[in-house]
């Protein structure tokens, strides 16, 4: 199976790992990301400003290269995710925005929502499958205590996202189950680490990020495991003084396809 | 040829506000058979009524249209308009020019070219009514009540204080229901038990009472007045005539950690168990899923220890089959399940809890023995917050919660944080609300006093996120009227669950044929006038299976239903309804397309001997319809090939006249 791939700048600087740990990862499990040409950034942040058109336009294209070349668009990285697929909903559901973008995608072609866009966690459950995954473990995390955290970005808005329940969600941890480990259930799982706040004022980031990790660790976790390079940023800087890893690293792991055995 | 008479109701300017009532009569005077037309403000009110009197003394009307509302709403009334001026009452038609055509339109030109047309179609349709009368039946009189709480235990001893047998079917061991779970009720703070208990013992021994505890309804046939039912008795392996209820079985059984369902699984029970310690009947029943003797064939202690010899490990499912010429639903209700509230950290707390389940930590009877201690160490909590409008009132969530207010939480939480600050003024007690909603005799003191006498804290605005950390519960949660966040690190933490009806009531409803709204509650057959029956005859409803009810609302619901019950089993007969299908032997094949569409099972066929052209006979197989259970539904007309099957007062010819009249 090939998919149009949008990793975004933070995958090409600070989370190398999640970008390569992806890559590797889904050619073990059959699927080839295909990245998509000439990509930029998302703008990092989904302004909810509905006349604010120029910083969506990045997402409208990427979303219209994957639509014209029928494949499902797919992201890692939580905050290029929540933009993408915002812009698509938006595309999808305001008629005067998606207008005012076309007038601007003249070159490209018109778009109007026709893409699917999967976050990488969506693609292992509704494209690879779960049951899949979990015949392809070749290294257990059996006994692994692990916390899926969703951070803020993930799961919300609800209905834009539409991954999962954003105050009951199971899939991380339905991942978590599939690559063998345990996953614990705790209340901060969907919480904000602060995010971009951490620019402004550090202290306020610490602070949340701190009730994050002392939550986790109170029910029992071992390690978190995240999508989001600025979740792990954010608890890595609070302090974490258990591991803070990313989704891919975890899955290509379970996999054995952590070390590259062409290199 | 009739000679019809045309009456146009305004309606107050419910009518004539959106459609010119005059023109309306004007343009029906040309029709087939009009030989007088009027309208009139209120064609309901008596003046009205003897103003289609006098017309039909003075013009010999044969046939009556009258365009004015629903005819649900008053053709009954306007039959016995024309009963009384001598016509037989199925000579009327109604025109809806109201909910079908002034409350939808807002044009006046579009709505008076509607209403026209309306009545020109019930005109061509009276031009071809015959005169009907409808048959008698008889009337068993026996009630049937279904559900074993406080509404189904009201109306049950109501209708046996009229003279009349009643049964009652529970599907649990003992009846009592959920009030049977509760510590106190409000808004006077008497014991649930004390007041409920009675009543139970009054079943017991009531002689016109019998009841069918772990029991349930498996079918319902026939009509008003004549209702096959068939009880499934559950095999509950003890002789319910023997066993005396000594409880020497339940104290041996080596089975001791079932999930006690009583106390919400906060405590656990035997195999062999009682609910509780009043429980009517008060005899023992075998967990069939816990018990070794029924799973293994290995134990058989209770049967050893049971003195009277009541423990019969061989029982089988009994159906017994009852006739009743009332049924009455009291099904109740249940909490919803808190599965998709994890932001309340139910599944990750013991100490996150639902209301009933606090009902049970605070009872006497209870896991805790009436002290309020948390459930994970057995703690005095020294901090509670309540939370209420839990899936209530929850518009953006329709998936996981419920979108109606639940309507006893504001009451009953106001009642827990008082007892909580009258038993323990030590803790501090937070209430959080969307809206306090407390109306009702004495309801609104009750919670000012929750809050000026106790000092309940009460903040308007919602719990966000519950999270559990060592042995605290940190609550986040807005104060809306200061604007503010708040943190506050509880001990208890009580969800007041939104209520949902008892998921038996949905197959229930199918057997009964009885309507209910997208919640599945009942429907009633008029919302503010016939609250309390169904819209199916001979169906009552009562308590909570209706909508979310408190005590006193539900037992006042349970007499209500009961006198209908009683007004409906004091006839000897019932008059029916003279619309019903029957079949035209003649033309009809015996293909029994009609027998397979009826719901109501009221076509059967019969060979009979017919005379052909050439003076030979033959037999042939024709159906016939019991016009005692047909409904006048009218299925069957449609579903007929050869067009033999025809209603009554529903002709296909009347029907294709109106469709004729609609299209000219």
């Amino acid at each position: 199976m090939k998919v149009s791939y949008f990793p975004g700048c933070t995958l090409k600087n600070k989370a190398k790992d999640l970008d390569l740990y992806a890559l590797r990862s889904a050619e073990a499990l059959g699927v080839t990301l295909e990245e998509i040409e000439n990509w930029q950034c998302c703008g990092g942040v989904f302004t909810t400003a509905e006349d604010e058109v120029a910083t969506k336009l990045s997402s409208v294209r990427a979303l219209k290269y994957a639509s014209d070349r029928s494949q499902p668009l797919v992201t890692v990285c939580s905050a290029c995710h929540n933009v993408i697929k915002q812009t698509n909903y938006a595309m999808q559901n305001n008629k005067a925005f998606a207008d005012k973008v076309n007038r601007y995608m003249a070159e490209d072609g018109g778009y109007n929502g026709e893409a699917e866009v999967y976050h990488y966690l969506e693609m292992l459950r509704d494209l690879v499958g779960f049951d899949t995954l979990k015949e392809k473990v070749a290294n257990s995390l059996k006994g692994k205590k692990i916390a899926a955290y969703y951070g803020c970005l993930l799961l919300r808005p609800g209905k834009a996202m539409g991954m999962d329940d954003p105050e009951n969600p199971t899939i991380m941890e339905d991942f978590i189950r599939a690559l063998g480990a345990d996953a614990v259930i705790w209340a901060k799982r969907n919480e904000c680490c602060g995010g971009y706040i951490s620019v402004e004022s550090p202290e306020t980031a610490k602070k949340n990020s701190n009730a994050v990790i002392r939550n986790a660790k109170a029910a029992g976790a071992e390690m978190i495991i995240t999508a989001c390079p600025l979740c792990k940023y954010n608890l890595e800087k609070s302090g974490a003084d258990i591991p803070v890893v990313y989704i891919t690293e975890i899955l290509a792991e379970a996999l054995g396809v952590k070390e590259d055995t062409n290199a | 040829m009739q000679r019809v008479g045309v009456f146009v109701c305004w309606c107050g300017s419910n009518i004539a506000g959106t459609v010119d009532v005059h023109a309306v009569a004007e343009a029906l005077k040309n029709e087939p058979g009009v030989v007088f037309s009027t309208d009139y403000q209120y064609m309901c009110s008596q003046a009205g009524q003897d103003m289609i009197k006098a017309a039909v003394k003075e013009h010999n009307l044969t046939g009556i249209v009258v365009c004015s509302c629903s005819p649900r709403m008053h053709e009954a009334t306007f039959r016995k308009t024309a009963a009384a001026a001598g016509l037989n009452p199925y000579m009327v038609e109604i025109a809806n020019i109201r909910e079908q055509c002034s409350w939808v339109h807002k044009d006046i030109l579009t709505g008076t070219e509607k209403a026209i047309i309306l009545g020109k179609a019930a005109v061509a349709k009276v031009n071809l009514n015959a005169p009907l009368t409808p048959g008698e039946s008889p009337v068993t009189k026996r009630a049937l009540v279904i559900g074993g709480g406080i509404a189904g235990i009201q109306t049950a001893l109501d209708i046996a204080d009229a003279g009349f047998e009643v049964d009652i079917v529970e599907k649990k061991p003992t009846i009592g229901g959920k009030m049977a779970q509760l510590d106190k009720t409000f808004p006077t703070l008497d014991c649930a038990a004390c007041i409920l208990t009675p009543k139970m013992v009054d079943v017991a021994q009531n002689e016109k009472i019998r009841i069918f505890s772990y029991s349930e309804v498996t079918d319902v046939k026939g009509f008003v007045g004549n209702f096959d039912v068939t009880i499934k008795k559950n095999a509950r392996f003890v002789k319910e005539d023997i066993c005396t209820g000594c409880g020497a079985c339940v104290e041996k059984c080596p089975m001791k950690k079932i999930p006690n369902e009583f106390n919400l699984g906060m405590d656990n029970r035997t195999a062999i168990y009682i609910p509780f310690a009043q429980a009517v009947p008060k005899v023992a029943t075998i967990d069939p899923n816990a018990c070794n003797m029924l799973k293994k064939g290995k134990c058989g202690i209770c049967a050893k220890v049971c003195t009277a010899g009541a423990i019969d490990y061989t029982q089988k499912d009994e159906y017994i089959e009852e006739k009743y010429g009332a049924i009455v639903v009291a099904t109740g209700f249940n909490p919803i399940s808190m599965d998709k509230f994890d932001e309340f950290a139910y599944s990750q707390s013991k100490d996150v809890i639902t209301s009933l389940e606090f009902e049970r930590l605070t009872n006497a009877a209870g896991p805790s023995a009436g002290k309020l201690l948390r459930p994970s160490d057995g703690k005095h909590p020294h901090t509670i917050v309540f939370v209420q409008c839990v899936g209530s009132r929850c518009e953006a969530c329709a998936e996981k919660g419920k979108e109606y207010c639940s309507k006893i939480c504001c009451m009953y939480t106001a009642k827990h944080a008082m007892l909580t600050r009258d038993k323990y003024p030590d803790t501090e007690v937070y209430v959080f609300y969307i809206d306090v909603r407390t109306p009702g005799k004495n309801f609104d003191e009750f919670y000012r006093r929750a809050v000026e006498e106790y000092g309940v804290k009460y903040i308007k605005g919602m719990v966000g996120k519950v999270t559990p950390e060592g042995d605290k519960l940190k609550v986040q949660a807005s104060d809306l009227l200061s604007n503010k966040q708040l943190h506050i690190d509880a001990d208890l933490v009580v969800l007041a669950a939104a209520i949902e009806p008892d998921k038996s009531a949905r197959p229930l409803a199918t057997m009964l044929t009885a309507s209910m709204d997208t919640n599945d509650f009942f429907t009633e057959a008029h919302p503010k006038l016939r609250p309390v029956e169904s819209p199916t005859a001979g169906v009552f409803l009562s308590g909570a299976c209706q909508g979310p009810k408190d005590i006193p609302e539900t037992v006042s619901q349970a007499g209500a239903a009961a006198s209908k019950v009683i007004g409906l089993l004091a006839k000897d007969k019932l008059t029916g309804n003279p619309c019903v299908a029957s079949s035209n032997e003649l033309m009809c094949n015996g293909c029994s397309s009609c027998a397979n569409v009826c719901p109501y099972g009221a076509i059967t066929y019969a060979d009979k001997e017919f005379r052909m052209p050439d003076r030979t006979t033959r037999i042939r197989r024709v159906a016939e319809v019991n016009p005692a259970v047909c409904q006048g539904c009218g299925a069957c007309t449609v579903a007929c090939p050869s067009g033999a099957m025809d209603l009554k007062g529903f002709a296909n010819l009347q029907i294709m006249a109106e469709v004729d009249a609609i299209c000219k």
